[in-house]
């Protein structure tokens, strides 16, 4: 991965591609691992007075293959009314529209899996994908929770997708590229009013953005505050009721690996990406550290997602519309006229 | 809506809570340590020990029962099964008449039924039952959990002696029989 | 306590009637959404039936009796000891009050009376049982809106009060530990000081709660105005505790109609709340919480030092009469009516459990609501199944 350029460079188009898509799925599973390690297992049972699994391995670190092991032990139900095809290919629609997103995130100068001039933009185009899935896991699975969780599931993403987006236009006025590696090399080497001692990082300059980011971005991964369409008070699991086995686990690698690639691209918007002050952005170092220094970020990130999950009561479906709908969308809509004006007078 | 005010105090508390955990120290000395911050026990490896009048297990000091019934008749569920026989014991002085005594024959307990209500060791007339706070004898099979005898004489070695009043109790400390 | 004129609770039921006729003629195709049995919301086995349109509730139906383990019926074929073993297990969380009215109500049966200390030993463990039951609720509650936090937070501490019952009573769910004339035992050496320090970290807890639940905006905006319950409509259902409390109804039985507890000779405050509504609910039984660790903290500073177990043959055997004594346990007002013809066992218990009354507020209440708000109402008006179906 850290060399692909090079690499790719000489290669067939057919190894080029079995290459990414080998790339592409470590980088799915191994962010998903982490997350799941780290956060789930470890600091939330931490945040409970508790130490989380402690069995398998030392401190429990082997606890996640256990898991991928019982649930591929496990019986793949199908509900006897249920849309056969539909209720089998929802789970892959889900991750597949995760895999899409992995592939336009830059881990380094010269690491990257697409170097797209409309990265952002393909981005935010294929994270709409993982609707399509829920709504054929509630749809198909022939039950009202799961009925109930999925359409719930659409009217929140397709809200939340807005003030997303709108975040994302701000830093996009500002870099003045949709490219996610200009993105970043943007935020190395501006300055903040003429300082430009650690760049800019455009969490500072675009504060409101990271903001309105992370919100809608917690809605859209559906945790807790925004988790209507699993509530498990309410629906049993939503639209996930139904599944059982692999597909429930491709479900659950689909939503934190999701949460992990969300948290890279907030990393990359507002935090600088791979880029670390002090180190020249063409510096072939970067190569090697940037995708270490994407992962703490994306650490860091997914940590207050999770941190908001295990705090906060969810709210209910019509606070969530009318908090994206009156809230979110025209202070994003603010954030961008602003944005533009200071971008013309600067 | 103001959010954030309480937003923010709820998440310090979850962070307070993953810090203290974390380091249960405190700032003098930041090593994480959560085995020690934890509130849970690692159960099969350290074991909390309950409090000695913890209604565990009934053990049985057969010495002292006279197979009256009594326990098993007042048994919520009537999972104590008693069977005895009268039998002459030598006399308890010398020259004296023998003694006719009642031996057990059978005296088992179904802890898959019982409810560990204590009623059988409270109605007991010759302290003859006694609970102790082990806690550990389950079974794979359910049929194992109907302890004979033996098995409740046994537990008499894990009965643990009578606690101490507070301050202002009238009533006299009990002594638990040796073994 | 409010009165309500007859007259005007007639009018209201009869338009209550003709709502519901109307709603039943205009009924277009909707949905019957089945919650429960087997639902993570009912914590245990409540069904509710709810007809929804689109995701309002139309109607909505309790169904009760999957839990039903028919202890009035047993009641007559036990003796009074083997009796109190069974009321243990009617509000599973917080079993010592429910031993408290039938006990209480074979002692007047009886016409003994506890000696001073063991009253007081037990009301101690009275309320500390409401301190391990609402603190069960507050985490709850907060699992059901969805926040998973506070409920570890609530069993954590909750450990607390339950390890200082055990020490005392040698089980701690089912203390089994009340007898007509007194206690069982006395207390253990040390358990004062270990209690007080256990009624100290509930009152962090409280504190906790405070402001991670209480005070979160999205937890006032879940239940603020949901579900609110009139007092005049709380009453005529026959709601109590801290559910007709939170409607604004001053009326607690520890202080208006004290019977064998000692509650009246501390100094404590009934609190209540003007808004009626799921987060007045919360409100109120969090103040509860702290108020009864105060309670504790008090009567184990005035415990009176004496004997435990007044003067009672070893076979008990009640004279022939009746009595009903209530008290205010955990979930509400719970009373017992025994009626006794001499025997060793009782002729008819009738127990009057609080959550069989609060849930049946429901249906009413659950009228016009989302399905979201389903879970609020439910989780506020705190039922435990036993407690329902005993
Ligand atoms: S504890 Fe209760 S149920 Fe168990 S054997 Fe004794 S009397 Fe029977
Ligand atoms: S254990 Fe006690 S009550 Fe039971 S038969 Fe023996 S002496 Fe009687």
């Amino acid at each position: 991965m850290i060399d692909a350029t090079i690499l790719l460079g000489e290669l067939a188009y057919w190894q080029q591609t079995s290459l990414r898509v080998v790339g592409g799925l470590a980088a799915v599973l191994l962010i998903a691992g982490t997350l799941v390690y780290l956060h789930l297992f470890k600091l939330v049972s931490f945040m409970q007075s508790r130490l989380g699994p402690m069995e398998a391995g030392p401190f429990g670190s082997l606890q996640l293959l256990a898991e991928v092991g019982k649930f591929l032990q496990k019986e793949d139900l199908v509900p006897r009314k249920a849309d056969r095809f539909v209720f089998l290919a929802a789970p892959f629609v889900v991750l597949v529209s995760t895999f899409l997103l992995v592939v336009v995130v830059p881990w380094g100068p010269d690491a990257w899996f697409v170097d797209s001039d409309i990265g952002i933009y393909l981005a935010m185009a294929v994270s709409s994908v993982s609707v399509i899935g829920i709504l054929m896991a509630g749809w198909g699975s022939a039950s009202k929770y799961s009925l109930l969780g999925g359409l719930r599931a659409t009217g929140q993403l397709i809200a939340y997708e807005l003030p997303l987006i709108l975040a994302v236009i701000g830093v996009v006025i500002q870099a003045g590229t949709m490219n996610m590696q200009l993105i970043v090399t943007a935020q190395a080497d501006g300055a903040i009013f003429g300082w430009d001692g650690i760049g800019n990082p455009y969490i500072l300059t675009q504060g409101v953005g990271f903001l309105l980011f992370m919100i809608a971005m917690q809605a859209e991964l559906t945790q807790t505050p925004f988790d209507m369409p699993i509530a498990e008070s309410e629906l049993v699991t939503g639209y996930m009721t139904e599944y059982s086995g692999m597909r429930f686990l491709l479900f659950f690698i689909g939503e934190f690996a999701t949460a992990g690639v969300f948290s890279a691209i907030a990393a990359v918007l507002f935090l600088g990406g791979w880029y670390v002050p002090g180190i020249d952005s063409d510096d072939n170092i970067l190569n090697v550290i940037g995708p270490l220094v994407m992962l703490t970020k994306v650490v860091g990130l997914t940590f207050l997602v999770f941190w908001f999950r295990f705090t906060f009561p969810r709210f209910r479906e019509d606070q969530l519309q009318k908090l994206a709908w009156k809230v979110l969308i025209p202070v994003a809509l603010a954030n961008i006229v602003a944005t533009g004006i200071l971008k013309v007078a600067f | 809506m103001a959010l954030v005010p309480g937003l923010i105090k709820g998440l310090g508390v979850t962070g307070g809570t993953l810090l203290r955990t974390v380091f249960p120290d405190g700032w003098k000395k930041p090593i994480p340590n959560p085995v020690k911050g934890a509130e849970t026990v690692q159960y099969p490896h350290e074991k909390e020990a309950p409090p000695p009048r913890a209604r565990g297990v009934i053990a049985l000091h057969e010495e002292n029962c006279t197979a009256c019934m009594l326990c098993a008749r007042e048994c919520p569920d009537w999972c104590i099964y008693i069977e005895g026989h009268k039998e002459k014991a030598p006399p308890r002085r010398a020259g004296g008449k023998p003694r006719q005594v009642n031996a057990l024959d059978r005296f088992d307990i179904d802890y898959a039924l019982c409810m560990y209500c204590g009623i059988c060791v409270e109605v007991c007339p010759f302290e003859a039952l006694f609970w102790s706070p082990e806690y550990e004898f389950s079974e794979p099979r359910i049929a194992d959990l109907l302890h004979d005898k033996s098995r409740l004489a046994e537990w008499m070695e894990t009965v643990p002696d009578f606690e101490a009043y507070e301050a202002g109790a009238e009533t006299k400390v009990k002594k638990v029989p040796p073994t | 306590m409010t009165a309500i004129s007859d007259r005007e609770k007639l009018s209201y039921i009869a338009a209550q009637a003709a709502d519901a006729r109307l709603n039943l003629e205009l009924e277009t195709e909707g949905m019957t959404l089945n919650l429960g049995p087997q639902h993570p919301a009912t914590h245990g086995t409540l069904r509710i039936i709810a007809k929804l349109d689109g995701e309002q509730v139309i109607s909505a139906e309790p169904v009760m009796g999957y839990m039903h383990r028919g202890y009035e019926k047993l009641a007559e074929v036990r003796t009074y000891p083997q009796v109190t073993a069974l009321v243990n297990r009617i509000d599973w969380v917080g079993s010592f009050a429910n031993e408290v009215p039938f006990i209480l109500a074979a002692e007047k049966l009886m016409e003994v009376e506890a000696p001073p200390r063991a009253q007081w030993i037990r009301t101690a463990l009275f309320e500390m049982s409401r301190v391990a039951n609402i603190s069960l609720f507050l985490g709850d509650m907060a699992l059901q809106l969805g926040a998973t936090t506070p409920a570890f937070f609530a069993f954590r501490d909750r450990e607390h009060v339950l390890n200082q019952i055990e020490a005392v009573t040698g089980g701690r769910f089912h203390p089994n530990f009340d007898r007509i004339g007194g206690l069982k035992d006395d207390l253990p050496a040390g358990w004062i000081t270990e209690t007080k320090r256990a009624m100290r970290k509930m009152r962090q807890f409280c504190d906790e709660m405070e402001q991670l639940v209480l005070g979160n905006e999205i937890f006032a905006a879940r239940s603020r105005g949901i579900g609110v319950i009139p007092a005049d409509i709380g009453l005529s259902y026959g709601l109590s505790g801290a559910n007709i409390r939170s409607s604004g109804v001053d009326w607690d039985t520890r202080r208006d109609n004290p019977c064998g507890l000692v509650h009246s000779e501390l100094d404590w405050k009934v609190w209540t709340h003007p808004d009626g509504d799921s987060f007045a609910r919360f409100w109120v039984r969090l103040q509860e919480v702290r108020e009864s660790t105060k309670m504790i903290d008090q009567l184990l500073d005035g415990l009176p030092s004496g004997p435990i177990m007044a003067k009672v043959p070893r076979i008990i055997k009640v004279p022939a009469g009746e009595a009903y004594v209530e008290t205010e346990n955990p979930l509400g007002v719970m009373g017992y009516y025994v009626i006794s013809k001499g025997d060793l066992v009782p002729y008819r218990v009738k127990i009057r459990s609080a959550s069989f009354s609060n849930i049946s507020i429901a249906p009413w209440l659950l009228k016009g609501v989302y399905v979201p708000d389903i879970i609020t109402i439910l989780a506020s008006l705190y039922f435990i199944l036993g407690d329902i179906d005993r």
